[in-house]
């Protein structure tokens, strides 16, 4: 596959005043971002808040309204037939013809994308390889597990070696293991250069990539690594701090520490509560407060955020700040 | 990015090759599918060759002979005679023969009166009541033809001295189909219905289906273009239906023993711009329906014109003129011509040429239409 032509530094992706209607409804609303040659891209938000609708325009499926976009140095609404040559696409759904074989599948994705024989031979073995689908190779593709589904639908979209792919939600209804596989793998293909525009509800997937942005209803309100958006002074607000309650009782200590005045917000944690509290508050007088009405607390520390709770807070802010608009 | 012209053209039909190979997998394991879409026409054509008969014979009569001597009885005996009524009983009261066809066991009474040989053997005039069930009017339209054509026949016959002939003697002689069977005339026809039902529900079910699976979408990624992945998802189906119109074409040489007048092979090649036209059709509901559900229901649409406006039922030529205007937009209208006109008539393509030329222009046409809204559309859906 030849390269466009690109300036050194170019971006993998950028995308200026994206603007997507449908009708009267704005679906992606005034989004700018960059996305760095072999960079992995988390791509978040809750659902309708727009995340595949950017994943359609940026692959040409869906026209911009207004804004532009480039993708490997090319112009979207241009170049969208020369986009599609350098870029690989794996659905929510896969888009696997489940009557078909492995072998078949391969075959036909190879050379939709115009491979020619020996090629198309030499990709597919070295696909096979990568994903390990060599013993599955005439299976009907409908009685793969979901796991290997996916890694066929990934070899599917990764035969014309294109340097920039497309996820969405890849891991969707995916078990623990296959989920930390394709991670595994996704690092690996990232290491030869490969960037990855990967959307997920997972928190713990968001963690993985060196690059996550957070779009909210049209908006992208977040944009960084995560350890940049960590230390955001708006997660923090003023004068609060994160702290973690351990108590075998949770679901009590959640409803005393929502009657205790400086505890701003409070979230259970498997054995603990997630709790932003104002900064003068003392640790161990406030575990005096829970044992008081019964409920043991075996340790109070500091916390720093995760990226839910980034994700948590800005959205809050922003329904805020939308709403004080509103008002 | 200005191509050159070869190179645009090859361009336009890119991914074609993968979809094809896709596809005949496709046919190949969904083979119960194939297996009945073939199987159910040959079935409809049975039924239909051997079920239907438009000539009406054996009318249930019911009789009620009051006179009972040797003249009513001769009259009886030339009705029938005549293989259109079939008499089912005799009864001896006005109200038994009335009761008999609001029953529906007989749709013709026939009532003899008293003195119905008196008045013939006195040279007067004698009458017969014929009673007929108007809620059947193709029973009625003959059994009021025969009657009246007997009576007549046999009027002249007391009038005319004996050995002498008709003035005029009409001797219709019936072209083509001698013995105006039904299935010579019906089943021509209905090649043209059976065949719409193997390309256009194939097509655009296959079409559909990956559009609820999401594939579709996956191939608007890819680099194949709109003509490419249809010429691709058309062209097995293409086969296809030419193998059913051979299928078809043999059952009726050889099980309903239609005489097919003209080329074979002039009918085979004919026959293709009316397969592309269907399938295209196929292709066109497709780029519309968003489920195999909603597929099927327009591809019913489809069918209800060809069965009513094509002339395959009823002649073109009685319809109300807003119809007859309706009809010249159906393709089952200009394949009927071709059928019928190979097979009954002997026609040659000196005289059917145009229908095909037409049936490719609508072909032609309707794909034109499913590739742009292929190209805009559904890729914004």
């Amino acid at each position: 596959m030849t390269n466009a032509p690109q300036t050194p530094g170019e971006a993998c992706i950028s995308a200026e005043h994206l603007v997507r209607r449908f009708g009267q409804f704005t679906a992606v609303n005034d989004v700018n971002f960059r996305v760095e040659k072999g960079e992995i891209f988390g791509f978040l938000g809750p659902n309708g808040s727009g995340k595949t609708t950017v994943i359609k325009m940026l692959t040409g499926l869906l026209p911009l309204s207004s804004g532009s976009a480039r993708v490997e140095g090319l112009d979207v609404r241009a170049d969208s037939e020369a986009i599609r040559e350098r870029i690989g696409y794996m659905s929510q759904n896969y888009s696997l013809y489940y009557d078909l074989t492995v072998a078949e599948n391969l075959q036909f994705y190879g050379r939709i994308y115009g491979l020619d024989p020996a090629r198309l031979k030499r990709r597919i073995e070295e696909t096979v390889e990568l994903n390990g689908l060599a013993p599955y190779m005439n299976l009907i593709s409908a009685k793969l597990s979901g796991g290997w589904k996916q890694r066929l639908a990934l070899g599917c979209a990764m035969l014309h070696e294109p340097k920039l792919l497309f996820l969405d939600e890849p891991t969707a209804g995916i078990d623990p293991v296959a989920r930390r596989e394709l991670w595994d793998l996704l690092f690996d293909l990232s290491g030869h250069g490969i960037t990855f525009f990967v959307t997920t509800h997972y928190m713990d997937e968001a963690e993985r990539c060196g690059h996550v942005a957070y779009i909210y209803f049209g908006k992208i309100i977040a944009d960084g690594t995560p350890k940049a958006l960590k230390q955001l002074p708006q997660i923090q607000p003023q004068g609060t701090k994160r702290i973690g309650i351990v108590t075998p009782d949770a679901t009590r200590a959640l409803r005393i520490a929502r009657t205790i005045p400086e505890i701003r917000s409070a979230t259970i944690y498997g054995d603990s509560i997630h709790a932003l509290v104002e900064e003068h508050v003392e640790l161990r007088g406030l575990g005096v407060l829970f044992s008081k009405q019964d409920v043991a607390v075996s340790e109070i520390r500091p916390l720093t955020p995760s990226l839910e709770d980034v994700f948590v807070e800005l959205s809050a802010q922003h329904e805020a700040s939308l709403g004080a608009a509103r008002a | 990015m200005k191509l050159p012209w070869g190179l645009r053209v090859r361009n336009a039909f890119r991914g074609f090759g993968a979809v094809f190979y896709k596809e005949v997998l496709h046919v190949q394991r969904d083979f119960a599918t194939l297996f009945f879409s073939l199987i159910i026409p040959i079935l409809q054509m049975v039924l239909l060759g051997f079920g239907i008969d438009t000539n009406i014979r054996q009318i249930n009569t019911v009789v009620y002979n009051a006179d009972n001597r040797r003249q009513s009885r001769e009259f009886l005996d030339r009705l029938k005679n005549s293989d259109t009524f079939h008499i089912i009983r005799y009864v001896e009261s006005d109200k038994a023969l009335n009761d008999a066809i609001v029953s529906g066991d007989a749709r013709v009474g026939i009532k003899i009166p008293v003195d119905f040989s008196d008045r013939l053997l006195h040279g007067m005039s004698a009458q017969i009541l014929e009673l007929i069930d108007g809620s059947d009017s193709s029973v009625a339209g003959p059994a009021i033809q025969v009657a009246n054509s007997i009576g007549l026949d046999e009027s002249l016959r007391r009038v005319l001295p004996e050995g002498a002939t008709f003035a005029i003697d009409i001797r219709p002689q019936l072209l083509f189909n001698p013995d105006s069977r039904s299935p010579n005339f019906f089943l021509p026809g209905l090649t043209a219905i059976l065949l719409l039902n193997v390309t256009t529900f194939l097509t655009a079910f296959a079409i559909v289906r990956e559009k609820e699976r999401g594939t579709l979408e996956q191939l608007f990624v890819t680099p194949v273009q709109p003509y490419g992945l249809l010429l691709g998802k058309l062209l097995p189906y293409f086969a296809i239906g030419f193998f059913e119109l051979c299928l078809i074409v043999t059952s009726m040489r050889f099980v309903f023993l239609i005489p097919i007048h003209g080329s074979v092979i002039l009918l085979a090649l004919i026959s293709l711009p009316y397969l592309f036209v269907s399938l295209s059709l196929g292709i066109l509901i497709s780029s519309k329906a968003g489920s195999q559900g909603e597929a099927m229901q327009l591809a019913f649409l489809t069918i209800l014109p060809s069965v009513f406006f094509s002339g395959y039922i009823f002649p073109r030529e009685t319809m109300p003129y807003i119809f007859r205007v309706l009809s010249y937009f159906v393709p089952a209208s200009y394949f009927i011509n071709i059928t019928r006109g190979i097979i009954l008539r002997g026609a040659g393509i000196q005289d059917l040429w145009t229908n095909a030329l037409v049936l490719f222009a609508m072909g032609t046409f309707l794909l034109f239409i499913a590739a742009r809204r292929f190209r805009n559309k559904v890729i914004m859906a």
